[in-house]
């Protein structure tokens, strides 16, 4: 007996065929597949070494550029714009303001895979295997020397080495940073704690949440995200400040069920339920503790020097009320940053040109982003540990004019600049990892009873079927 | 089972010479009768085929892709591999699963019996329609925030009326026991409305004689519901519950927003929310896609046995 549940009929069959047919054809126009471009579109070796042919006109879409609401960064970008084309006037700069932080993973990665990118992308050290998987950046390697970038040597080898692959160029840095100790210097003053001295030990974090706490009105000692992969990406950062690691040297196993996974862990446990230090309020991801701090009412959490910017700029902070230190433990520390990348099959001519609007505005000290004293006529913040990517004698210099021009009391992040701790990557498959990572994290904050042996072998258990998992 | 109309070993009908002119005729009479009506759809069909049916053939598509270094290759089953072999697969899908099954016992009862009772009264029904309706109306944001406050635990109000009890404060969406649950009652005083209001039109499409009948045998309220409200609303009713699923099974914005993503040790994380992961955090749109897969399979296929299901009652 013919079943009832589906009976084709002539016209149902004849519009399901056409639907099929429209539908492949849509499809075929839209399958992405590989191409061969080089990256310097077409152009031959001879292309590259030449220089920028000053008769053929180059328009570059840049993404990143300050919102009106930025109104003296917006300036500052006009005026960059205008000094760049009295050197290259057959280049048009048409820059992108997008709203909020210049790269949201969701909108990047959809943009990325339509190839809807600018010609000069903003993306962060972490997006080069995912830029590289959907063919989106030009190798740049052969454009990048000391003539098109003169600082070029002075740039910190290991931050050029995240924007590379197989040895090839595919980036240039406009910022990086390590991870610290934020701190609330007026909370430490009113809990009696000197603020030039922050912890740099976990025990210390501890006795100073404590004390921090002990305020009252709702004030939490020390704060953790645990939501969003944030907690697992914190779960890292705390575990190499104690110089261990969450995945072996290999990449292929979880190793952080350890005596120092279990430290972290339990430390976190205890100030939540032991201590009461680190508020009521869990689950929170990136921007919460922002928050908290900024209207004083946290005393200090690991993060990055620019979460001050924010915090000043977006929620009205004051500079003078946060400083930094290293991160506890001081082994290593994670780092990360920022840079821009230029679509892949764009022309030999339109990289050359984005590679010196690059190094003019982002890489030449006392020029673009590292011109101190306009910043400082601006009102803008001079004076923060970032970007800190130049080594030898330009760091030095650059160091110089900032504290020469600084707008805030750098002395604040004194702790922090004078003990530097060596930077380090992020693990492979970082967001994965911190997935998981993120159920250790709420466990301990959320559950008082966390059995933290049990969060460890499972999360370890999970991270290895991610690692195996291809 | 009933004979056949045309016996199987009749002979197939010969095709006359003359009558394929005469189809030919017919269609282009039926299409320039119906020109404007094709005319109309012609809006609809191109929005369905990008909007709609074309991302259904890319994701379908995307399935069984992958992309490394550049590369668009043909990944065969391994994506759904990679998903089977997520540690947070299953936990995805049982938490899904018990969304569903909580959001049917509130979410499906819950708006039924407030439309039953709203049925009944005779005055101010219509400002109790708005009120009910009221949540529905805001942007789903603003109410998931409006609860958001409600659980916290610190300054939360749900803490201050337990706490006039004598009741200890509770964690909420901050412990694994409570969070789905609360999840689940913020979803459902937020979509409730919508549902209310399908369920009362429903009923007062009864006629009021069966319910007079219904008294005259002597029924109460509950045997009056039972024999003849339920009975009389049976379609809506078996409507609601497949979109109900449908719906429910594709939970995103609640827990998103409410327990920032997964929730306490994953305890809200649904298998939609992973699905955005895969996509956007994790740049795994092939995994995105086969999860999504799955996810159509299944719905779909509960669809099917449930339509089944239901023509063959009403034979």
């Amino acid at each position: 007996m013919r079943s009832s549940w589906f009976r084709p009929t002539r016209r149902s069959s004849a519009a399901a065929v056409a639907a099929v047919l429209t539908l492949t054809s849509l499809a075929a126009c839209g399958t992405s597949s590989s191409d061969d471009n080089s990256g310097a579109g077409g152009g031959s070796k001879a292309d590259i070494s030449a220089p920028l042919d000053p008769k053929t006109k180059v328009t570059l879409t840049i993404d990143c550029m300050p919102p009106a609401a930025k109104a003296a960064e917006l300036r500052e970008w006009k005026e960059d714009v205008k000094e760049f084309n009295k050197k290259y006037p057959n280049v048009t700069i048409n820059g992108k303001s997008t709203p909020g932080q210049c790269e949201e993973p969701a909108r990047f990665t959809a943009q990325l895979k339509a190839k809807s990118q600018p010609d000069v992308f903003y993306t962060y050290f972490t997006d080069l295997q995912q830029v590289l998987d959907n063919n989106g950046a030009a190798d740049i390697t052969a454009y990048v020397t000391p003539k098109t970038v003169p600082a070029l040597d002075s740039i910190d080898g290991n931050v050029l080495g995240v924007l590379k692959k197989d040895g090839k160029l595919y980036g240039l840095p406009t910022s990086n940073y390590t991870m610290g100790l934020l701190i609330n210097r007026k909370l430490f003053e009113r809990a009696g704690l000197d603020p030039n001295k922050p912890p740099t030990t976990w025990e210390e974090v501890r006795t100073a949440a404590k004390k921090i706490a002990g305020l009252g009105n709702g004030i939490s000692g020390y704060g953790e995200y645990s939501a969003e992969n944030t907690g697992g990406w914190h779960f890292t950062a705390a575990m190499y400040g104690l110089g261990a690691d969450v995945v072996s040297a290999d990449g292929k196993k979880a190793a952080f069920n350890d005596a120092t996974g279990k430290q972290v862990a339990q430390q976190l446990h205890d100030m939540r339920w032991k201590d009461d230090s680190m508020g009521k309020t869990q689950l929170l991801k990136w921007g919460d503790l922002q928050k908290q701090i900024a209207s004083d009412k946290l005393g200090m959490f690991l993060a990055a020097p620019d979460d001050i910017t924010y915090m000043v700029q977006q929620l009205g902070a004051k500079y003078e009320n946060f400083g930094m230190g290293p991160i506890p433990g001081g082994k290593t520390t994670l780092f990360g940053g920022n840079d821009y990348m230029i679509k892949k099959g764009s022309s030999p001519d339109k990289i050359k040109a984005a590679v010196a609007w690059l190094n003019f505005k982002t890489l030449t000290p006392g020029k673009g982003q590292f011109q101190w004293d306009r910043t400082k006529a601006d009102k803008l913040p001079v004076g923060l540990p970032q970007p800190n990517f130049f080594t030898g004698d330009t760091k030095a210099k650059d160091l110089a004019s900032r504290t020469e021009n600084a707008t805030m009391p750098v002395e604040n992040f004194k702790p922090f600049l004078a003990n530097p701790v060596p930077g380090k990557a992020e693990p492979p498959k970082a967001q994965e990892v911190y997935k998981v990572l993120d159920n250790v994290m709420s466990g301990v904050l959320t559950n008082r009873n966390a059995d933290i042996d049990k969060l460890l072998a499972t999360a370890e258990q999970q991270v290895n079927q991610v690692l195996a998992n291809q | 089972m009933s004979a056949p109309t045309v016996s199987k070993s009749s002979p197939a009908p010969v095709r006359a010479p003359h009558q394929l002119p005469v189809r030919r005729a017919s269609l282009a009479r039926a299409v320039q009768r119906n020109l404007s009506a094709h005319g109309f759809l012609i809006g609809a069909v191109l929005c369905f085929s990008f909007f709609s049916w074309y991302p259904m053939v890319r994701e379908f598509l995307l399935a069984f892709q992958k992309n490394k270094d550049g590369r668009t290759t043909w990944a065969g089953w391994s994506n759904l591999s990679y998903v089977f072999n997520d540690p947070a697969f299953w936990q995805a899908w049982r938490n899904t699963l018990l969304f569903t099954g909580l959001a049917l016992v509130l979410g499906f009862a819950v708006p039924f019996l407030v439309a039953v009772l709203l049925n009944e009264f005779r005055h101010g029904q219509g400002y109790l329609r708005m009120l009910v309706y009221l949540p529905v109306m805001l942007p789903p944001v603003a109410s998931v925030l409006l609860f958001k406050y409600f659980y916290d635990p610190g300054y939360g109000l749900f803490n201050r009326i337990i706490g006039i009890f004598g009741i200890p404060d509770q964690q909420w969406l901050q412990s694994t026991s409570t969070a789905m649950i609360s999840v689940v009652v913020a979803a459902t005083w937020m979509n409730m409305g919508g549902a209310t209001l399908i369920y009362l039109a429903a009923l007062q499409g009864i006629p009021g004689e069966l319910y007079e009948a219904a008294e005259l045998d002597g029924a109460g309220l509950w045997r009056k519901i039972w024999h003849v409200t339920i009975p009389q609303t049976r379609l809506i009713l078996s409507l609601m519950f497949l979109m109900q699923i449908i719906a429910t099974m594709q939970v995103f914005t609640e827990p998103f927003l409410l327990t920032n993503g997964a929730g306490p040790e994953g305890s809200t994380m649904t298998v939609v929310y992973l699905i955005y992961q895969y996509a956007f955090n994790f740049n795994n749109y092939g995994g995105a896609a086969a999860l999504g897969l799955v996810l159509l399979v299944l719905l779909a296929g509960f669809s099917a046995v449930y339509v089944r299901l239901s023509r063959t009652q009403e034979d």
